[in-house]
Protein backbone atom coordinates (compact mmCIF):
# COMPACT_ATOMS: atom_id res chain seq x y z
CA UNK A 1 0.00 0.00 0.00
CA UNK A 2 1.69 3.30 -0.88
CA UNK A 3 0.94 6.53 0.23
CA UNK A 4 -1.48 7.55 -2.80
CA UNK A 5 -3.56 4.40 -1.83
CA UNK A 6 -3.04 5.62 2.02
CA UNK A 7 -4.28 8.99 1.32
CA UNK A 8 -7.04 7.64 -0.68
CA UNK A 9 -8.48 5.49 2.15
CA UNK A 10 -8.24 8.22 4.97
CA UNK A 11 -10.57 10.72 2.67
CA UNK A 12 -13.09 7.66 1.79
CA UNK A 13 -12.93 7.38 5.40
CA UNK A 14 -13.27 11.06 6.09
CA UNK A 15 -16.43 11.21 3.46
CA UNK A 16 -17.78 8.22 5.54
CA UNK A 17 -17.99 9.51 8.61
CA UNK A 18 -19.13 12.93 7.49
CA UNK A 19 -21.98 10.99 5.92
CA UNK A 20 -22.80 9.76 8.71
CA UNK A 21 -21.90 12.48 11.70
CA UNK A 22 -23.90 15.27 9.44
CA UNK A 23 -27.12 13.59 8.97
CA UNK A 24 -26.99 12.22 12.61
CA UNK A 25 -27.31 15.85 13.86
CA UNK A 26 -29.85 16.93 11.88
CA UNK A 27 -31.88 13.85 12.98
CA UNK A 28 -30.61 15.33 16.71
CA UNK A 29 -32.12 18.37 16.04
CA UNK A 30 -35.35 17.59 14.47
CA UNK A 31 -36.01 14.76 17.42
CA UNK A 32 -36.74 17.69 19.46
CA UNK A 33 -38.97 19.39 17.20
CA UNK A 34 -40.74 16.23 16.40
CA UNK A 35 -40.70 15.40 20.22
CA UNK A 36 -42.57 18.64 21.14
CA UNK A 37 -44.62 18.89 17.80
CA UNK A 38 -45.97 14.97 19.17
CA UNK A 39 -46.13 15.77 22.75
CA UNK A 40 -47.92 18.53 22.00
CA UNK A 41 -50.50 17.19 19.31
CA UNK A 42 -51.20 14.50 22.39
CA UNK A 43 -51.74 16.86 25.07
CA UNK A 44 -54.13 18.71 22.66
CA UNK A 45 -52.26 21.61 22.47
CA UNK A 46 -49.64 23.17 19.28
CA UNK A 47 -45.92 23.21 20.45
CA UNK A 48 -43.83 25.15 18.66
CA UNK A 49 -45.03 26.69 16.01
CA UNK A 50 -43.38 30.32 15.53
CA UNK A 51 -40.52 30.15 13.50
CA UNK A 52 -40.75 29.01 10.05
CA UNK A 53 -43.36 27.24 8.33
CA UNK A 54 -44.97 24.99 11.14
CA UNK A 55 -41.55 26.01 13.37
CA UNK A 56 -40.30 23.72 11.35
CA UNK A 57 -36.55 26.18 11.91
CA UNK A 58 -37.54 25.88 15.75
CA UNK A 59 -34.02 23.56 16.29
CA UNK A 60 -31.85 26.01 14.38
CA UNK A 61 -33.33 28.59 16.75
CA UNK A 62 -32.43 26.60 19.84
CA UNK A 63 -29.24 25.96 18.70
CA UNK A 64 -28.57 29.51 18.30
CA UNK A 65 -29.96 30.52 21.42
CA UNK A 66 -28.44 27.74 23.46
CA UNK A 67 -24.95 28.97 21.95
CA UNK A 68 -24.78 32.32 22.65
CA UNK A 69 -25.77 31.91 26.49
CA UNK A 70 -23.20 32.35 29.01
CA UNK A 71 -21.50 29.10 29.87
CA UNK A 72 -21.03 29.34 34.29
CA UNK A 73 -18.46 26.86 35.24
CA UNK A 74 -18.88 26.98 39.65
CA UNK A 75 -16.53 28.09 41.40
CA UNK A 76 -15.56 25.14 43.54
CA UNK A 77 -16.07 22.72 40.48
CA UNK A 78 -13.55 20.43 39.19
CA UNK A 79 -12.86 22.58 36.48
CA UNK A 80 -11.16 20.20 34.03
CA UNK A 81 -13.54 17.52 34.34
CA UNK A 82 -16.63 19.71 34.72
CA UNK A 83 -15.64 20.75 31.06
CA UNK A 84 -14.29 17.24 29.78
CA UNK A 85 -17.81 15.46 31.27
CA UNK A 86 -20.26 16.73 28.38
CA UNK A 87 -17.31 15.97 25.62
CA UNK A 88 -17.27 12.39 27.23
CA UNK A 89 -20.79 11.66 27.16
CA UNK A 90 -20.77 12.91 23.51
CA UNK A 91 -18.11 10.49 22.57
CA UNK A 92 -19.19 7.18 22.86
CA UNK A 93 -23.04 8.74 21.78
CA UNK A 94 -21.53 9.11 18.23
CA UNK A 95 -18.81 6.87 18.37
CA UNK A 96 -21.29 3.90 18.56
CA UNK A 97 -22.15 4.34 15.08
CA UNK A 98 -19.42 3.30 13.38
CA UNK A 99 -20.56 -0.27 12.79
CA UNK A 100 -24.63 0.38 12.33
CA UNK A 101 -24.90 -0.85 8.51
CA UNK A 102 -27.50 1.50 7.45
CA UNK A 103 -27.88 -1.26 4.37
CA UNK A 104 -26.47 -2.18 1.04
CA UNK A 105 -25.83 -0.67 -1.51
CA UNK A 106 -24.31 -1.33 -5.06
CA UNK A 107 -24.10 1.91 -5.97
CA UNK A 108 -26.59 2.15 -8.74
CA UNK A 109 -24.75 -0.93 -10.42
CA UNK A 110 -21.65 0.82 -9.92
CA UNK A 111 -19.91 -2.24 -7.54
CA UNK A 112 -20.63 -5.93 -9.15
CA UNK A 113 -21.63 -7.24 -4.95
CA UNK A 114 -23.50 -5.57 -2.31
CA UNK A 115 -21.50 -4.02 -0.11
CA UNK A 116 -22.50 -2.55 3.33
CA UNK A 117 -23.46 0.93 4.14
CA UNK A 118 -21.36 1.05 7.50
CA UNK A 119 -17.94 2.79 8.58
CA UNK A 120 -17.05 -0.28 9.68
CA UNK A 121 -18.22 -3.38 9.04
CA UNK A 122 -17.05 -5.08 12.41
CA UNK A 123 -17.50 -8.89 12.83
CA UNK A 124 -17.80 -8.48 16.62
CA UNK A 125 -20.74 -5.44 15.76
CA UNK A 126 -23.08 -6.02 18.54
CA UNK A 127 -20.76 -6.26 21.42
CA UNK A 128 -19.24 -2.53 20.07
CA UNK A 129 -22.08 -1.38 20.40
CA UNK A 130 -22.34 -2.67 23.68
CA UNK A 131 -19.28 -1.74 25.12
CA UNK A 132 -19.56 1.61 23.45
CA UNK A 133 -22.71 3.01 25.19
CA UNK A 134 -22.22 1.39 28.46
CA UNK A 135 -18.90 4.62 27.76
CA UNK A 136 -21.84 6.94 28.04
CA UNK A 137 -22.38 6.35 31.87
CA UNK A 138 -18.71 8.55 32.89
CA UNK A 139 -19.85 11.76 31.21
CA UNK A 140 -22.44 11.50 33.72
CA UNK A 141 -20.41 10.24 36.43
CA UNK A 142 -17.93 12.68 35.69
CA UNK A 143 -20.76 15.41 35.27
CA UNK A 144 -21.98 15.02 39.15
CA UNK A 145 -18.88 14.36 40.10
CA UNK A 146 -16.99 17.40 39.26
CA UNK A 147 -19.91 20.08 39.94
CA UNK A 148 -19.32 19.37 43.42
CA UNK A 149 -23.36 20.02 43.99
CA UNK A 150 -25.68 17.83 45.86
CA UNK A 151 -28.02 17.00 42.94
CA UNK A 152 -25.96 16.62 40.35
CA UNK A 153 -24.22 14.01 42.40
CA UNK A 154 -27.79 12.13 43.56
CA UNK A 155 -28.54 12.05 39.54
CA UNK A 156 -24.83 10.81 38.66
CA UNK A 157 -25.14 7.94 41.46
CA UNK A 158 -29.31 7.02 40.04
CA UNK A 159 -27.81 7.14 36.28
CA UNK A 160 -25.18 4.64 37.20
CA UNK A 161 -27.17 2.20 39.26
CA UNK A 162 -29.99 2.30 36.97
CA UNK A 163 -27.55 1.94 33.27
CA UNK A 164 -25.75 -1.04 35.34
CA UNK A 165 -28.70 -2.72 36.18
CA UNK A 166 -30.60 -2.29 32.42
CA UNK A 167 -27.41 -3.00 30.64
CA UNK A 168 -27.52 -6.74 32.08
CA UNK A 169 -31.36 -7.50 30.90
CA UNK A 170 -30.04 -5.97 27.83
CA UNK A 171 -27.48 -8.22 27.11
CA UNK A 172 -29.37 -11.05 27.91
CA UNK A 173 -31.78 -9.92 25.36
CA UNK A 174 -28.90 -9.80 22.77
CA UNK A 175 -27.95 -13.35 23.64
CA UNK A 176 -31.27 -14.61 22.58
CA UNK A 177 -30.91 -12.58 19.13
CA UNK A 178 -27.18 -14.18 18.89
CA UNK A 179 -28.31 -17.70 19.55
CA UNK A 180 -30.89 -17.55 16.65
CA UNK A 181 -29.10 -15.66 13.89
CA UNK A 182 -25.01 -17.42 14.70
CA UNK A 183 -23.44 -14.77 14.01
CA UNK A 184 -22.38 -11.59 16.15
CA UNK A 185 -21.98 -9.36 12.87
CA UNK A 186 -24.67 -7.03 12.98
CA UNK A 187 -24.85 -7.31 8.69
CA UNK A 188 -25.27 -10.92 9.89
CA UNK A 189 -28.02 -10.64 12.00
CA UNK A 190 -29.91 -8.82 9.64
CA UNK A 191 -29.49 -11.30 6.97
CA UNK A 192 -30.74 -13.56 9.27
CA UNK A 193 -33.64 -12.07 9.10
CA UNK A 194 -34.23 -11.75 4.80
CA UNK A 195 -37.49 -13.51 3.67
CA UNK A 196 -40.72 -11.51 5.33
CA UNK A 197 -42.04 -10.11 8.42
CA UNK A 198 -42.40 -13.87 9.77
CA UNK A 199 -38.85 -14.53 9.76
CA UNK A 200 -38.19 -11.15 11.99
CA UNK A 201 -37.22 -12.01 15.09
CA UNK A 202 -40.05 -10.16 17.02
CA UNK A 203 -42.29 -12.93 16.72
CA UNK A 204 -39.59 -16.18 18.48
CA UNK A 205 -38.01 -13.30 20.70
CA UNK A 206 -41.38 -11.17 21.58
CA UNK A 207 -40.88 -10.99 25.33
CA UNK A 208 -37.19 -10.20 24.80
CA UNK A 209 -37.96 -7.67 22.34
CA UNK A 210 -40.46 -5.66 24.98
CA UNK A 211 -37.50 -6.21 27.38
CA UNK A 212 -34.45 -4.49 24.91
CA UNK A 213 -37.06 -1.47 24.20
CA UNK A 214 -37.92 -1.01 27.89
CA UNK A 215 -34.35 -1.06 29.05
CA UNK A 216 -33.00 0.53 26.23
CA UNK A 217 -35.19 3.55 27.60
CA UNK A 218 -34.07 3.34 30.80
CA UNK A 219 -30.48 3.27 29.65
CA UNK A 220 -30.91 6.25 27.51
CA UNK A 221 -32.34 7.86 30.52
CA UNK A 222 -35.77 8.45 29.02
CA UNK A 223 -38.85 8.86 30.84
CA UNK A 224 -40.52 7.00 32.30
CA UNK A 225 -37.15 6.11 33.63
CA UNK A 226 -35.35 9.77 33.76
CA UNK A 227 -34.88 9.76 37.52
CA UNK A 228 -31.39 10.78 37.33
CA UNK A 229 -32.58 14.23 36.00
CA UNK A 230 -36.08 14.22 37.87
CA UNK A 231 -37.00 17.72 38.22
CA UNK A 232 -39.24 17.12 40.81
CA UNK A 233 -36.92 16.06 43.32
CA UNK A 234 -33.46 16.39 41.86
CA UNK A 235 -34.16 19.96 39.89
CA UNK A 236 -32.18 18.68 36.81
CA UNK A 237 -29.94 15.78 38.24
CA UNK A 238 -26.45 15.30 36.96
CA UNK A 239 -26.78 18.55 34.53
CA UNK A 240 -28.19 20.62 37.31
CA UNK A 241 -25.07 22.93 37.13
CA UNK A 242 -24.46 23.39 33.20
CA UNK A 243 -25.49 25.98 31.45
CA UNK A 244 -25.70 27.27 27.46
CA UNK A 245 -23.51 24.80 24.87
CA UNK A 246 -22.64 22.24 27.86
CA UNK A 247 -26.19 21.59 28.65
CA UNK A 248 -26.92 20.85 25.10
CA UNK A 249 -24.18 18.85 24.53
CA UNK A 250 -25.70 16.69 26.91
CA UNK A 251 -28.58 16.81 25.30
CA UNK A 252 -27.41 16.09 22.21
CA UNK A 253 -25.52 12.98 23.61
CA UNK A 254 -28.98 11.60 24.99
CA UNK A 255 -31.16 11.90 21.63
CA UNK A 256 -28.11 10.26 19.96
CA UNK A 257 -27.97 7.59 22.46
CA UNK A 258 -31.77 7.31 21.78
CA UNK A 259 -31.83 7.64 17.99
CA UNK A 260 -28.95 4.25 18.44
CA UNK A 261 -31.43 2.52 20.27
CA UNK A 262 -34.18 3.06 18.13
CA UNK A 263 -31.66 1.82 15.20
CA UNK A 264 -30.53 -0.91 17.13
CA UNK A 265 -33.91 -2.50 17.80
CA UNK A 266 -34.96 -2.52 14.12
CA UNK A 267 -31.69 -4.28 13.97
CA UNK A 268 -32.05 -6.70 15.99
CA UNK A 269 -35.69 -7.21 15.80
CA UNK A 270 -37.58 -6.06 13.11
CA UNK A 271 -35.28 -7.23 10.26
CA UNK A 272 -33.31 -4.05 9.44
CA UNK A 273 -33.07 -2.99 6.00
CA UNK A 274 -35.37 -6.06 4.64
CA UNK A 275 -39.09 -5.39 3.69
CA UNK A 276 -41.91 -6.92 5.54
CA UNK A 277 -43.22 -8.19 2.29
CA UNK A 278 -42.11 -9.03 -1.00
CA UNK A 279 -43.92 -6.96 -3.38
CA UNK A 280 -42.90 -4.01 -1.58
CA UNK A 281 -38.97 -4.75 -2.11
CA UNK A 282 -38.80 -1.86 -4.50
CA UNK A 283 -38.34 0.62 -1.65
CA UNK A 284 -35.13 0.71 -0.77
CA UNK A 285 -33.67 -0.94 1.97
CA UNK A 286 -32.44 2.01 3.84
CA UNK A 287 -35.66 4.04 3.38
CA UNK A 288 -37.45 0.78 5.71
CA UNK A 289 -34.53 1.05 8.06
CA UNK A 290 -35.09 4.48 8.67
CA UNK A 291 -38.80 3.82 8.42
CA UNK A 292 -38.69 1.34 11.31
CA UNK A 293 -36.17 3.49 13.40
CA UNK A 294 -38.53 6.56 12.85
CA UNK A 295 -41.14 4.99 14.16
CA UNK A 296 -39.58 3.53 17.43
CA UNK A 297 -38.30 7.15 18.12
CA UNK A 298 -42.15 7.82 17.98
CA UNK A 299 -42.43 5.01 20.48
CA UNK A 300 -40.07 6.96 22.73
CA UNK A 301 -41.94 9.79 22.52
CA UNK A 302 -45.09 8.28 23.02
CA UNK A 303 -43.58 6.77 25.92
CA UNK A 304 -43.24 10.50 27.44
CA UNK A 305 -46.16 11.97 26.84
CA UNK A 306 -47.74 8.87 28.56
CA UNK A 307 -46.70 7.61 31.43
CA UNK A 308 -45.74 9.46 34.66
CA UNK A 309 -42.32 8.76 35.88
CA UNK A 310 -41.43 5.29 38.11
CA UNK A 311 -40.08 5.45 41.38
CA UNK A 312 -36.70 4.49 41.85
CA UNK A 313 -37.24 1.05 43.74
CA UNK A 314 -39.35 0.35 41.39
CA UNK A 315 -37.19 1.26 38.65
CA UNK A 316 -34.83 -1.86 40.22
CA UNK A 317 -37.71 -3.65 41.07
CA UNK A 318 -37.86 -4.02 37.59
CA UNK A 319 -34.82 -3.95 36.13
CA UNK A 320 -33.81 -7.15 38.68
CA UNK A 321 -37.03 -8.63 39.75
CA UNK A 322 -39.09 -8.30 36.13
CA UNK A 323 -36.66 -8.05 33.21
CA UNK A 324 -33.31 -10.30 34.15
CA UNK A 325 -35.34 -13.41 35.02
CA UNK A 326 -37.62 -12.83 32.60
CA UNK A 327 -34.47 -12.44 29.79
CA UNK A 328 -32.59 -15.35 31.62
CA UNK A 329 -35.74 -17.81 31.40
CA UNK A 330 -35.90 -16.89 27.91
CA UNK A 331 -32.03 -17.76 26.83
CA UNK A 332 -32.34 -21.00 28.35
CA UNK A 333 -36.10 -21.66 26.20
CA UNK A 334 -34.27 -20.55 23.24
CA UNK A 335 -31.36 -22.63 24.19
CA UNK A 336 -33.57 -26.50 24.73
CA UNK A 337 -35.38 -25.59 21.56
CA UNK A 338 -32.25 -25.29 19.54
CA UNK A 339 -31.15 -28.65 20.84
CA UNK A 340 -33.88 -30.37 21.77
CA UNK A 341 -34.92 -32.99 18.60
CA UNK A 342 -38.76 -31.87 17.77
CA UNK A 343 -38.49 -28.37 18.65
CA UNK A 344 -35.64 -27.44 16.84
CA UNK A 345 -37.72 -27.86 13.47
CA UNK A 346 -39.96 -25.65 14.73
CA UNK A 347 -37.19 -22.99 15.56
CA UNK A 348 -34.88 -23.90 12.77
CA UNK A 349 -37.11 -21.26 10.94
CA UNK A 350 -35.38 -18.68 12.40
CA UNK A 351 -32.16 -20.27 12.08
CA UNK A 352 -29.96 -19.78 9.01
CA UNK A 353 -27.22 -21.16 9.92
CA UNK A 354 -28.39 -24.59 10.29
CA UNK B 1 4.50 -0.35 9.63
CA UNK B 2 1.74 1.40 10.71
CA UNK B 3 1.01 -1.62 12.70
CA UNK B 4 4.62 -0.82 14.23
CA UNK B 5 3.75 2.92 14.64
CA UNK B 6 0.36 1.97 16.26
CA UNK B 7 2.16 -0.68 18.69
CA UNK B 8 4.33 2.25 20.17
CA UNK B 9 1.26 4.52 20.48
CA UNK B 10 -0.50 2.04 22.31
CA UNK B 11 1.79 0.46 24.46
CA UNK B 12 3.66 3.93 25.24
CA UNK B 13 -0.18 5.66 26.03
CA UNK B 14 -0.88 2.46 28.19
CA UNK B 15 2.70 2.65 30.15
CA UNK B 16 1.78 6.41 30.65
CA UNK B 17 -1.04 6.01 31.64
CA UNK B 18 -0.02 3.48 34.13
CA UNK B 19 2.31 5.98 35.71
CA UNK B 20 -0.29 8.65 35.84
CA UNK B 21 -3.08 5.75 38.11
CA UNK B 22 0.36 5.55 40.77
CA UNK B 23 1.49 8.95 39.99
CA UNK B 24 -1.94 11.46 40.84
CA UNK B 25 -3.06 12.30 43.98
CA UNK B 26 -6.52 12.80 43.18
CA UNK B 27 -8.18 9.26 43.68
CA UNK B 28 -10.65 10.04 40.89
CA UNK B 29 -7.99 10.91 38.59
CA UNK B 30 -6.34 7.72 39.27
CA UNK B 31 -9.36 5.77 38.11
CA UNK B 32 -9.82 7.59 35.36
CA UNK B 33 -6.19 7.30 33.84
CA UNK B 34 -6.78 3.39 34.78
CA UNK B 35 -9.93 3.43 32.08
CA UNK B 36 -7.26 5.25 29.19
CA UNK B 37 -5.27 2.67 30.13
CA UNK B 38 -7.51 -0.43 29.38
CA UNK B 39 -8.38 1.32 26.64
CA UNK B 40 -4.82 1.56 25.18
CA UNK B 41 -4.29 -2.77 26.49
CA UNK B 42 -7.48 -3.53 24.09
CA UNK B 43 -6.10 -1.34 21.29
CA UNK B 44 -3.32 -3.74 21.50
CA UNK B 45 -5.74 -6.86 21.27
CA UNK B 46 -7.24 -5.46 18.41
CA UNK B 47 -3.69 -5.28 16.65
CA UNK B 48 -3.23 -8.89 17.48
CA UNK B 49 -6.32 -9.52 15.83
CA UNK B 50 -7.78 -10.86 18.46
CA UNK B 51 -11.08 -8.44 18.34
CA UNK B 52 -12.77 -9.96 20.49
CA UNK B 53 -10.80 -10.04 23.44
CA UNK B 54 -10.08 -6.34 22.38
CA UNK B 55 -13.86 -5.69 22.75
CA UNK B 56 -14.94 -7.55 25.78
CA UNK B 57 -11.74 -5.88 27.65
CA UNK B 58 -13.72 -2.49 27.12
CA UNK B 59 -17.53 -4.19 27.55
CA UNK B 60 -16.38 -5.62 31.12
CA UNK B 61 -13.48 -3.50 32.82
CA UNK B 62 -14.07 -0.44 31.51
CA UNK B 63 -18.20 -0.73 31.30
CA UNK B 64 -18.79 -1.94 34.36
CA UNK B 65 -15.91 -2.77 36.44
CA UNK B 66 -14.18 0.66 36.58
CA UNK B 67 -18.09 2.21 36.99
CA UNK B 68 -17.97 0.44 40.15
CA UNK B 69 -14.89 1.42 41.01
CA UNK B 70 -16.01 5.16 40.37
CA UNK B 71 -18.96 4.89 42.50
CA UNK B 72 -16.72 3.83 45.30
CA UNK B 73 -14.15 6.38 44.39
CA UNK B 74 -16.73 8.91 44.07
CA UNK B 75 -17.98 8.37 47.97
CA UNK B 76 -14.74 8.26 49.82
CA UNK B 77 -13.50 11.45 51.47
CA UNK B 78 -10.16 11.25 50.96
CA UNK B 79 -7.79 13.59 53.45
CA UNK B 80 -4.83 14.25 51.50
CA UNK B 81 -2.75 15.44 54.52
CA UNK B 82 -3.42 12.07 56.21
CA UNK B 83 -2.42 10.01 53.29
CA UNK B 84 0.69 11.16 53.35
CA UNK B 85 1.43 10.05 57.17
CA UNK B 86 3.56 7.15 58.03
CA UNK B 87 4.39 6.29 54.30
CA UNK B 88 8.17 5.31 55.75
CA UNK B 89 6.33 2.05 57.81
CA UNK B 90 5.02 0.61 54.41
CA UNK B 91 8.26 1.37 52.22
CA UNK B 92 9.75 -1.53 53.60
CA UNK B 93 7.08 -3.88 52.40
CA UNK B 94 5.82 -1.94 49.45
CA UNK B 95 9.05 -1.63 48.03
CA UNK B 96 9.97 -5.61 48.42
CA UNK B 97 7.10 -6.09 46.31
CA UNK B 98 8.08 -3.72 43.90
CA UNK B 99 11.58 -4.98 44.03
CA UNK B 100 10.06 -8.94 43.25
CA UNK B 101 7.71 -7.41 40.71
CA UNK B 102 10.32 -5.96 38.72
CA UNK B 103 13.00 -9.00 39.04
CA UNK B 104 10.48 -11.27 37.59
CA UNK B 105 9.44 -8.82 34.82
CA UNK B 106 13.53 -7.98 33.72
CA UNK B 107 14.11 -12.01 34.33
CA UNK B 108 10.98 -13.03 31.95
CA UNK B 109 11.56 -10.48 29.14
CA UNK B 110 15.23 -11.60 28.97
CA UNK B 111 14.39 -15.38 29.18
CA UNK B 112 14.46 -15.40 25.81
CA UNK B 113 10.70 -17.04 25.68
CA UNK B 114 9.15 -14.16 23.80
CA UNK B 115 11.37 -13.59 21.49
CA UNK B 116 12.16 -16.18 19.90
CA UNK B 117 10.52 -14.02 16.53
CA UNK B 118 7.85 -16.56 16.12
CA UNK B 119 5.34 -15.37 18.76
CA UNK B 120 6.49 -11.48 17.43
CA UNK B 121 6.41 -12.19 13.56
CA UNK B 122 3.16 -14.03 13.67
CA UNK B 123 1.74 -13.36 10.29
CA UNK B 124 -1.88 -12.07 10.09
CA UNK B 125 -4.57 -14.54 9.01
CA UNK B 126 -7.12 -14.24 6.41
CA UNK B 127 -10.25 -12.54 6.74
CA UNK B 128 -12.30 -15.72 7.13
CA UNK B 129 -10.61 -16.69 10.73
CA UNK B 130 -12.95 -15.40 12.98
CA UNK B 131 -11.71 -15.42 16.36
CA UNK B 132 -14.77 -14.96 18.22
CA UNK B 133 -15.92 -18.71 16.51
CA UNK B 134 -12.13 -19.92 17.35
CA UNK B 135 -12.52 -18.62 20.89
CA UNK B 136 -16.17 -20.58 20.83
CA UNK B 137 -14.80 -23.80 20.02
CA UNK B 138 -12.06 -24.55 22.14
CA UNK B 139 -13.48 -22.92 25.04
CA UNK B 140 -16.66 -25.13 24.77
CA UNK B 141 -14.99 -28.27 23.79
CA UNK B 142 -11.45 -28.82 25.12
CA UNK B 143 -11.68 -26.26 28.22
CA UNK B 144 -15.17 -26.65 28.95
CA UNK B 145 -14.56 -28.29 32.29
CA UNK B 146 -11.97 -25.14 33.84
CA UNK B 147 -15.01 -23.14 31.98
CA UNK B 148 -17.76 -24.62 34.12
CA UNK B 149 -15.73 -24.72 37.21
CA UNK B 150 -14.92 -20.82 36.79
CA UNK B 151 -18.76 -20.17 36.44
CA UNK B 152 -19.40 -22.21 39.98
CA UNK B 153 -16.51 -20.04 41.69
CA UNK B 154 -18.29 -16.79 40.03
CA UNK B 155 -21.57 -17.72 41.43
CA UNK B 156 -20.22 -18.89 45.06
CA UNK B 157 -18.93 -15.24 44.94
CA UNK B 158 -22.28 -13.86 44.04
CA UNK B 159 -24.20 -15.89 46.46
CA UNK B 160 -21.39 -15.14 49.20
CA UNK B 161 -21.43 -11.47 48.19
CA UNK B 162 -25.63 -11.06 48.86
CA UNK B 163 -25.47 -13.27 51.86
CA UNK B 164 -23.02 -10.81 53.54
CA UNK B 165 -25.37 -7.57 52.24
CA UNK B 166 -28.11 -8.72 52.81
CA UNK B 167 -30.10 -7.70 55.92
CA UNK B 168 -33.73 -7.67 56.77
CA UNK B 169 -35.23 -4.69 58.03
CA UNK B 170 -38.49 -5.17 60.11
CA UNK B 171 -39.14 -1.60 60.71
CA UNK B 172 -38.80 -0.76 56.76
CA UNK B 173 -42.20 -0.47 55.07
CA UNK B 174 -41.86 -2.65 51.93
CA UNK B 175 -44.75 -2.88 49.29
CA UNK B 176 -45.66 -6.49 47.37
CA UNK B 177 -46.40 -4.77 44.26
CA UNK B 178 -48.42 -8.31 43.34
CA UNK B 179 -50.55 -7.52 46.38
CA UNK B 180 -51.10 -3.68 45.32
CA UNK B 181 -51.99 -5.30 41.83
CA UNK B 182 -54.55 -8.03 43.18
CA UNK B 183 -56.68 -4.97 44.82
CA UNK B 184 -60.02 -5.17 43.42
CA UNK B 185 -62.32 -2.19 43.86
CA UNK B 186 -64.73 -4.22 46.38
CA UNK B 187 -61.88 -4.39 48.74
CA UNK B 188 -61.07 -1.08 49.09
CA UNK B 189 -64.82 1.02 48.03
CA UNK B 190 -68.10 0.72 50.10
CA UNK B 191 -71.17 2.04 49.24
CA UNK B 192 -72.83 3.88 52.10
CA UNK B 193 -76.51 4.75 51.64
CA UNK B 194 -77.42 8.23 52.72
Amino acid sequence: MNVLDMALQVIIWAVEIVAVVLPLALAVAYTTYAERRIIGWMQVRQGCNRVGPWGLFQPLADGLKMFMKETIIPAKSNKFLFVAAPVLSLMPAFLAYAVVPFGETSLFGFWDKLHVMAIADLNVGILYVMAISSLAIYGILMAGWASNSKYALIGAIRATSQMISYEIAMGFSIVCVLILAGSLSLTDIVHAQAGGILHWYFIPLFPMFIVYFISGAAETNRSPFDLPEGEAELVAGFFVEYSGMWFAVFALAEYAAMILIALMTSILFMGGWNPPFEFLSFIPGTVWLLMKTSFFIFVFIWFRATFPRYRYDQLMRLGWKVFLPLAMGWVAVIGIFTYTPVLSDLIGFWQPWR
Amino acid sequence: MIEIGFFYLFAGMAVFAALGVILSANTMYSAMWLILCFFNASGLFFLLDAEFLGIVLILIYVGAVMVLFMFVVMMLEVNQAQKREGWLNYLPVGGMIALILFVELVAASTSGIFSTGEMAMASHLGAEVNNTVEIGKILYTEYLLGFEIAAIILLVALVGAIVLTLRERKDAKYQDISKQVKVRKEDRLRKVSM
